[in-house]
């Protein structure tokens, strides 16, 4: 395999109904309706995945909500703020852990 | 990248309509792995494109522009010299007087530096319902001999249809030009002083939005909000609608895809968006477009592409013949994927 992570392969996503119909189709029904309006506008929407693809590292879904964050009027500012946000949550997920750390320090020395 | 001079200045080779209709047929669309948009059409069980009737006249005053914009399908600019004559002109006003067509819509380039623009308006106001001018507003502030536009404007009831593509100058003056925000703020407050985009006048101001690259509009609604309130909030500026028009890939905005390597990316984006629900709307159902000389096309994009009416549609404005015009099949082609991607995309922004 050339490349684990190919960018024409995100076109191929709706391809995993091929070995599951069901739970894809169900899959794809659910995700097209998170995104609609609703309480949170599409365009509010639209800068949360942003920061969540980053949190998650998916280089599709980077590519994808790139996109739609432009479409939807954000700026560089504002698109690398949510990726900052993204990455303050991501660091202080692991420093949060320091307090366990801490923890079991105390427990453990004398 | 910011283009300084029209393609056909710099003698690229895609300032011929030719080579632009060659690069829109080969590639993605001769090896067979996007559909032609009239494989497309097929699809949908619609082998061709008919009109639905004549309720707006559009009219290329000419390609003279006081701007250079990297997206400009017109590929007008200050170097252009195409100039509708007022002998033109008054062959559609004759047109006017014999036939009713709803709406005239006037475009350039900058249609307010065609030196018979005024004539022209004045003489077919009484004739339609409505006049629409698209007008780039810089060209308001560009010279004191336009800074009286706004009242202009105003005393002939024209509808007021502006490109501002984003409500920030970065996103608006990388597309359009250094400087060109301000002065667009700056139109907008002068025609906001005489009254239009304010409610209870009766003139309107409408904005449209292009993508600022390789990627299509959000809906239109969302955007206009967005608009309505950072326009208002940061530069107290009021308008009507926001229009959302998807960049076709013709001319400079074709010329941008392909330097920047993303033209069959955005083929296929215009493919995948394709919405059978928009095909009943296209503007060229109940449009025509008259280019400077006269000649007679479906769209103004067909305009620059050099694709006259077809069949035995006038393919001249001294020709007219409304039953023939109405009898005609739309010539159509690859570019036709820009008004059906997504929500639509019309001169009258989205469609469904």
């Amino acid at each position: 395999m050339a490349s684990y992570y190919e960018s024409k392969d995100l076109k191929l996503f709706g391809k995993i109904k091929d070995y599951d119909k069901e739970l894809g189709t169900k899959f794809f029904d659910w995700y097209g309706e998170v995104f609609k309006e609703g309480a949170l506008t599409a365009r509010e929407k639209a800068i949360i995945a942003l920061a969540v693809s980053h949190a998650v590292q998916c280089p599709y879904c980077i590519d994808a909500y790139t996109e739609d964050s432009l479409k939807h009027g954000f700026n560089k500012e504002q698109m690398m703020e949510a990726v900052h946000v993204a990455g303050a949550i991501r660091g202080g997920a692991s420093l949060v852990h320091g307090v366990q750390m801490m923890n079991k320090v105390n427990k453990l020395e004398m | 990248m910011q283009a300084t001079k029209s393609l056909k200045a710099r003698k690229n080779n895609l300032s011929d309509p030719k080579e632009q209709i060659k690069l829109l047929s080969d590639g993605p669309f001769a090896d067979g792995e996007l559909p032609t948009f009239s494989q497309k059409l097929s699809e949908i069980g619609q082998s061709v494109l008919r009109p639905t009737g004549l309720d707006i006249l559009q009219i290329n005053v000419g390609y003279i522009c006081n701007q250079t914009c990297k997206h400009c399908h017109v590929d007008a600019g200050p170097d252009r010299k195409e100039i509708m004559t007022r002998d033109t002109m008054g062959h559609i006003i004759k047109v006017l007087e014999s036939n009713k067509i709803k709406t005239l819509d006037l475009t350039g380039g900058a249609p307010e530096m065609n030196p018979d623009f005024r004539w022209f308006v004045e003489q077919a106001s009484p004739l339609v319902d409505e006049i629409i001018v698209r007008s780039n507003l810089t060209i308001i502030t560009a010279n004191k001999k336009y800074f009286d536009l706004p009242e202009f404007f105003a005393q002939n009831k024209v509808r007021v249809v502006s490109s501002l593509p984003f409500y920030n100058a970065d996103k608006t003056d990388r597309q359009r030009g250094e400087g060109v925000f301000q002065k667009s703020i700056d139109g907008l407050h002068m025609l906001n002083k005489v009254g239009y985009g304010v409610p209870g006048t009766g003139l309107f101001l409408d904005l449209v939005y292009n993508p600022t690259g390789a990627f299509l509009p959000a809906a239109q609604e969302s955007l206009q909000a967005e608009f309505k309130k950072a326009l208002k909030e940061e530069f107290d500026i009021d308008f009507n609608h926001l229009f959302c028009i998807t960049n076709l890939p013709i001319s400079r905005f074709l010329e941008y895809l392909v330097a920047s390597e993303n033209y069959e990316e955005y083929m296929d984006k215009l493919v995948e968006a394709f919405n059978p629900a928009a095909v009943d709307g296209v503007m060229c159902k109940n449009t025509v477009s008259v280019s400077w000389t006269g000649d007679l096309f479906d769209c103004d994009f067909n305009q620059m592409l050099a694709l006259p009416l077809a069949g035995k549609a006038p393919k001249n404005i001294k020709d007219f013949d409304l039953n023939k015009v109405n009898d005609r099949n739309i010539v159509i082609n690859q570019h036709c994927y820009g008004c059906t991607a997504g929500a639509g995309s019309s001169c009258q922004g989205s469609l469904v």
